[in-house]
């Protein structure tokens, strides 16, 4: 039972990660209608960056966000501007095999200049834990967990009660609409990919703090994001946000009390489940019809 | 592309393309005694029919499929447990395994198929790509059958050193030519026009009384009991299996990105993108294996293709063919029609 | 030319085809217009070159004698034309109220936004009661009658409705062509689209008959409605 007590919270605080890394690619569907399949590679693109940051300029992983997120912020508009604009929402299988196409260059960069052996981002704090309780609480994840809430929080105060919130909203839910009342849809979906590609950059320096990394990491976070994706609905930002927690959660106890080999089969053997009798997924109001 | 005339599927021109092809694929490793030169042969043949065998499901039934590195690396899976643990034998034997691999794949992938083809578009090209994730967690876990992360060896072919490559290749090349008739029969029958329908608009056709499930599960299975086939022949050849290599999601990547440069929904496109990229991705992976350059040369020209040249090399010279014969505006037009209802069809509204 | 909305020799379509084929339209200020005509002939096509979600292959749209073909859909909000399409088009899952503040997305002026926006509630009850709910949970009369709530946003002197009557149950329909005649009644220039031809053309004060991507026929509305072989060919034989 201690063990499943602490597995679970162990789960949930990096569930907090994937959550924002998720979010990110929920909000890029949503204005491109297009699967995000470079999400992870941005992600582990970020925690290189925070680990060269770290260990050749002592900046902590925690301060190196404020220069990331900007620059990733940029980098997903580029993108917009550059490849996804030209392929209309028609495309957006095409949209799917770039954004892929692309994450596969960056790792072939980025296994060029890092080389392929694992790395792990290590400040003095990284195998710091508190115990309340009786149970390991370790500060890594708790801050992380901590940062996820924030930028989650702030992605949210954005879209509810901001008009550019409104107009990204209005966009994935009706793009004609939007056109009609004088929303410019393009510059909408680019800045929804920059926010969208912004979070993963929130998320990499933490991510390379809990887990070890290399380029080839991005197929196993790849395969966890498009389980949350289509366990939460693609679209729906709660449902991302529980099926990320459900994922880190499950996770973590199979490993605790089974084997970590079978960690991430079980989450994929839950989205199965799940679609043989919900094939919309947990919260997806209408999965094929969207698409 | 130009469908058959009313009396007979089987046109002169087209059986004149086939004897080429044949001759052609029967000769090349004939020529040289290149170890290396005849190897990329045997990879480039495999790729011309792994992306044809795509195309049967992402092309014709334009089903985004990602996940084919699965069915491939259980084809080699099961043809490495059949040689080593069944006890087939050597030689010439494993090859029968093909057939009962090829079936027996198609028909356990049934039910999974049924389950992905509920979902469309993106949401399916998620879940086939997932499907493949589980199948190499499971090879990289079930140790006591696939020896995990150690790797499974298959007992070495005993073919003479000087034509080691070639049983290799002329098995690849038959599963090819059979891929390809499988692909041109699908195209000249009923099956190929329900497909082209659920392409095209999957509710209208099922309210046509197009049976939608059965020619989508048809067209599935078939895809992926060839790309079965492939993996099985590979395995033997490679002599070597490694959950990362055998399940590999670039595989259905580079099936997609030749059937994209040759020509999606073309019986010929795949082939041409193979015969111009296996050489090259052969090379790349050879000249810049080490140093994992070739993935940025590999994605750079997946890019370039999908911006430059989205229709693909076979309709884009068909298409000139047919402008120089006729000579005639009318026939531009139409094609042009084609070409721009793919990418405006969303304008609609 | 006068102050209403005119289209000279339109040709649009989408892809190569052509659905318009040289249409020409007048649309007089101050008053209803009705756009008859059978399924496919180009009603919403039109609509569309108005508002600039399309821009015609050929011809003009001018707009009180000023040529603003072309013109991006933000531009023609500008110049005080707005477009009610025939889908549903409220933001399902944002909230009615939110909806209705997106009315005036062009604005950039906080306070007079908030402001109209509680004279449209006041005006369109629909949108104070159910303010917090979300617009997809509406029935589709509410959401209609929510969508001109938020067109009326901007206060737009020229309005465009695609079929506002379809899918709707007769009485609702009522309710939202008394509402167009409502703002008719203001001084408004009213386009209206509509396959339920009978009930356009009586709250309408002119009538055009759509046909293959031409106007065929103009006429006051009554004489449409009394013209046995209009009657008989978009009516319905009743």
């Amino acid at each position: 039972m201690h063990l499943f007590v602490q597995a679970t919270i162990v789960g949930i605080l990096f569930g907090g990660v994937y959550a924002l890394i998720a979010s990110g690619q929920a909000i890029i569907f949503g204005v491109t209608r297009t699967v995000n399949f470079a999400q992870a590679i941005f992600t582990i693109l970020c925690a290189y960056l925070s680990y060269t940051l770290f260990t050749d300029f002592g900046i902590d992983p925690f301060l190196s966000i404020l220069v990331l997120v900007p620059a990733m912020f940029a980098f997903g508009i580029g993108i917009y501007v550059l490849l996804l604009r030209r392929l209309s929402r028609s495309g957006a299988e095409l949209g799917l095999l770039v954004l892929y196409g692309l994450g596969i260059g960056i790792q072939g960069v980025l296994d060029f200049v890092y080389k392929t052996n694992n790395r792990v981002i290590t400040p003095g704090y990284a195998n710091n834990s508190w115990t309340v309780a009786g149970y390991q609480i370790p500060e890594v994840r708790f801050f992380a967990f901590l940062l996820a809430v924030a930028v989650l929080g702030t992605l949210q105060l954005i879209r509810q009660r901001t008009k550019l919130g409104r107009a990204l909203r209005a966009t994935t839910q009706n793009p004609v609409a939007s056109r009609l009342l004088g929303v410019d849809v393009e510059r909408i979906s680019a800045i929804g990919m920059g926010l969208g590609v912004a979070a993963a950059g929130a998320a990499g320096g933490v991510f390379g703090m809990i887990l070890p990394f290399n380029g080839n990491t991005q197929y196993d976070l790849l395969s966890k994001l498009l389980s949350i994706a289509v366990l939460g609905g693609l679209l729906s930002m709660p449902g991302t946000i529980v099926a990320a927690v459900i994922l880190g959660v499950v996770e973590s106890v199979v490993a605790a009390t089974i084997s970590p080999d079978w960690s991430a089969f079980s989450f994929l053997v839950v989205l199965f489940a799940v679609l043989i009798i919900r094939p919309q997924g947990l919260f997806g109001r209408r999965l094929r019809g969207a698409l | 592309m130009t469908r058959p005339g009313p009396h007979s599927r089987i046109r002169p021109a087209g059986t004149i393309q086939a004897v080429a092809f044949v001759a052609v694929v029967a000769v090349l490793p004939l020529i040289t005694g290149q170890h290396w030169l005849v190897s990329l042969l045997v990879f480039t043949v495999m790729y011309a029919g792994l992306a044809s065998a795509w195309n049967l499901l992402g092309g014709y039934a334009g089903y985004p499929a990602l996940g084919h590195g699965a069915f491939f690396g259980v084809g080699a899976y099961a043809m490495a447990i059949g040689t080593s643990h069944l006890g087939v034998g050597g030689g010439y034997r494993p090859f029968v395994l093909i057939v009962p691999i090829a079936v027996g794949t198609a028909l356990v992938v049934l039910p999974i198929a049924r389950l992905l083809l509920r979902t469309r578009a993106a949401a399916f090209a998620v879940l086939s790509i997932t499907l493949m994730f589980m199948v190499q967690t499971l090879a990289y876990n079930i140790r006591s059958l696939t020896g995990g992360s150690s790797g499974l060896i298959v007992p070495l072919a005993p073919f003479p050193a000087a034509i080691f490559e070639r049983p290799f290749y002329y098995a690849m090349a038959a599963l090819l030519a059979l891929t390809l008739a499988v692909c041109w029969v699908v195209r000249t029958s009923k099956l190929g026009l329900a497909l082209n329908a659920v392409r095209d608009d999957e509710d209208r056709a099922r309210g046509l009384g197009v049976q939608t499930e059965l020619v989508k599960l048809v067209a599935f299975a078939v895809s992926a009991g060839l790309t079965a086939a492939f993996g099985a022949v590979w395995a033997y050849y490679i002599t070597f299996l490694y959950p990362g290599f055998a399940i590999d999601p670039l595989l259905a990547l580079g099936a997609i990105l030749m059937a994209f440069l040759g020509g999606r929904r073309t019986l010929w496109g795949p082939v041409v993108g193979a015969a111009l990229i296996g050489p090259a991705q052969q090379y790349f992976a050879y000249r810049f294996g080490a140093s994992q350059l070739y993935l940025v040369a590999y994605a750079a020209l997946f890019l370039l293709v999908i911006y430059l040249l989205p229709e693909g090399i076979v309709p884009s010279l068909a298409r000139r063919l047919r402008r120089l014969r006729r000579a005639s505006p009318a026939a531009a037009t139409h094609d042009q029609v084609a070409t721009d209802s793919i990418f405006s069809a969303g304008d609609l509204g | 030319m006068d102050a209403g909305l005119h289209l000279r020799g339109i040709v649009a379509g989408y892809g190569q085809g052509d659905i318009l084929r040289g249409l020409d339209l007048d649309v007089s200020a101050g008053q209803i217009t009705c756009l008859i005509g059978p399924n496919g002939s180009g009603k919403s096509t039109v609509l569309r070159v108005i508002s600039g979600l399309l821009t015609p292959r050929a011809g003009q749209v001018l707009l009180a004698g000023e040529d603003v073909t072309g013109r991006s859909p933000r531009a023609m909000l500008t110049l005080g034309v707005a477009h009610v399409p025939q889908e549903r088009s409220l933001f399902p899952a944002m909230s009615v109220w939110d909806n209705v503040l997106m009315g005036a997305y062009i604005s950039n002026d906080h306070d007079a936004v908030a402001r109209r926006a509680d004279e449209i509630a006041e005006r369109f009850p629909i949108v104070a009661r159910r303010r917090h709910d979300l617009a997809g949970s509406l029935s589709g009369g509410e959401q209609k009658t929510v969508e001109i709530a938020r067109t009326m946003m901007l206060d737009p002197p020229v309005l465009c409705f695609d079929e506002p009557s379809v899918g709707l149950e007769p009485r609702v329909r009522r309710t939202i062509f008394s509402i167009l005649a409502d703002l008719s009644s203001d001084g408004r220039t009213i386009l209206l689209v509509e396959q339920n031809a009978r009930s356009g053309l009586a709250i309408a004060h002119n009538g055009g008959v759509l046909d293959a991507g031409v106007v065929r026929l103009t006429a006051p509305a009554s004489e449409l409605l009394d013209s046995p072989d209009v009657g008989r060919l978009y009516l319905g034989a009743s």
